[in-house]
């Protein structure tokens, strides 16, 4: 499945593999679009408007843009 | 066995919660404190610096986490030129992993009740109060009821969200953190360095914070601001690679320190918030272990003396009490925190010429300050308020 681009804005993708699962991009995310648990994290779709502000918040590169939509 | 219903809940076991925690228990009210990682104390994302006022008014200083003790402050301007700050017992870098959990101890001593791997996901709100706990363990949705609930749960401060209270910050105000303790560093294990400047982490500091026996914290935080072009892992690496490309690395870790005033509300009906959950952080030194204790020490104190009086509306005068202790003084290192956020190198270098100048027994870091904001009049007050020079 995948999370479509929309309104041609671009798309959000953490990369569970690399996270220290830290929690600053919850601290900032404005919609609490981001769900993080001991050593689990994902976007929840319906919430999150690709504001970015958490790629540019991420300490160690972790949350990048996908323009093509990501494979949830 | 955990009871259907307690007086306070505690939302995570950092050092607000388990301050928070101690407090409400200590007046004899039922507390239970909820963590969502499998143990207390780690991981550790902190620097660990401390000053030594900040422990002692919560607990008796204990070599067993105490690492390394801090009487140097070195600050290193872009041109590699130090000025050095002395005190007497200054404080002290922890091991967080044994501090957090000592502290939890006393909060079960006072009478709380813990529980870990239990992740809160969520409150229970009834006619516009909080009144409980959504939470999962071990794969079991559970719910558990509470008078107050004490959202102590760190820089993502959901809990109040939940509440209705707007927690979330601007990227700008975050402090967006990376370190890794390593071994075989060459530093002076009484003196906390700091290093400025464009190269080293812009509008923010690297540190390297000496825990003995030649291992170190080394990291640093910059503003999301920054982490827009550059990130700190990026700036974390350059310096490694320049300065210690061989030395082992016993841990790694990010996290974001929010570096800006406390929430305009961090009480409403049924909760309170401490910590850097309340963002109680001190936006200039980016420090929250100490400021976090005291905002968690007031607020379990006026949650237990609410449930003793009978009067959960006493809870709101929380917000006063915290702003009269420490708040207000968050508010003008904000202020001089924003006075220094946009100096350029050649500007910090100055600084540090200047302040090697003056007699060695006069170098504090009031007189720091004071050399460094010398032309905003107006910041010269508010360092006088905050530093005795």
């Amino acid at each position: 499945m995948f999370r479509q681009a929309k309104n041609g804005k671009l798309m959000i993708e953490i990369l569970p593999d690399k996270c220290d699962f830290c929690g600053c991009c919850v601290g900032i995310c404005p919609e609490d679009a981001i769900e993080l648990k001991e050593a689990e994290i994902f976007i929840i779709d319906e919430r999150c408007t690709n504001c970015a502000k958490c790629v540019w918040s991420c300490p160690i590169e972790v949350i990048r843009f996908n323009k093509e939509g990501v494979v949830v | 066995m955990l009871k259907t219903d307690y007086d306070v809940i505690v939302v995570g076991a950092g050092p607000a919660g388990s301050i928070a925690a101690r407090f409400a228990a200590e007046q004899g009210v039922s507390v239970l404190m909820l963590e969502k990682d499998r143990d207390v104390g780690y991981p550790v994302r902190c620097g660990e610096a401390i000053s030594k006022s900040g422990v002692e008014e919560f607990i008796p200083s204990n070599e067993k986490w105490i690492t390394s003790h801090i009487d140097k402050f070195s600050l290193n301007s872009p041109d590699g030129t130090e000025a050095i700050i002395e005190f007497q017992d200054a404080g002290y870098v922890l091991e967080r992993r044994i501090f957090d959990y000592e502290l939890a101890k006393t909060a079960a001593a006072a009478g709380a009740e813990i529980l870990t791997r239990a992740y809160v996901n969520g409150l229970i709100i009834e006619n516009d109060k909080v009144c409980g706990v959504k939470y999962e363990y071990r794969g079991e949705k559970k719910e558990i009821k509470a008078k107050i609930v004490i959202g102590a749960d760190g820089v993502e401060s959901r809990v109040g969200r939940w509440a209705g209270i707007k927690t979330h910050i601007h990227f700008k105000d975050m402090e967006c953190c990376t370190q890794v303790t390593a071994s075989n560093i060459n530093a002076d294990s009484n003196t906390l360095y700091f290093y400025f400047g464009q190269n080293y982490a812009p509008g923010g500091y690297f540190w390297v914070f000496p825990k003995g026996k030649g291992i170190a914290n080394i990291g640093l935080g910059v503003s999301g601001m920054v982490g827009k072009k550059k990130s700190a892992l990026s700036y974390l690496n350059d310096f490694m690679s320049e300065n210690y490309p061989t030395a082992p690395i016993l841990t790694s870790i990010a996290g974001g320190v929010p570096s800006t005033v406390t929430l305009e509300k961090i009480s409403a009906p049924g909760i309170m918030l401490v910590g850097d959950a309340a963002r109680q952080v001190n936006p200039l030194s980016g420090g929250g272990i100490a400021s976090g204790m005291i905002g968690g020490s007031i607020a379990g104190r006026i949650a237990g003396e609410a449930i003793k009086k009978n009067n959960l509306n006493y809870i709101l005068t929380y917000d006063k009490a915290w702003h009269d202790r420490l708040g207000k003084r968050h508010e003008i290192f904000e202020r001089i925190k924003n006075g220094i956020y946009n100096f350029t190198d050649e500007k910090f270098n100055k600084i540090a010429h200047s302040f090697n100048k003056i007699p060695k027994d006069k170098r504090t870091l009031g007189r720091l300050f004071t050399t460094a904001l010398i032309n905003q009049p107006s910041l010269l007050v508010d360092v006088a308020k905050v530093f005795i020079i």
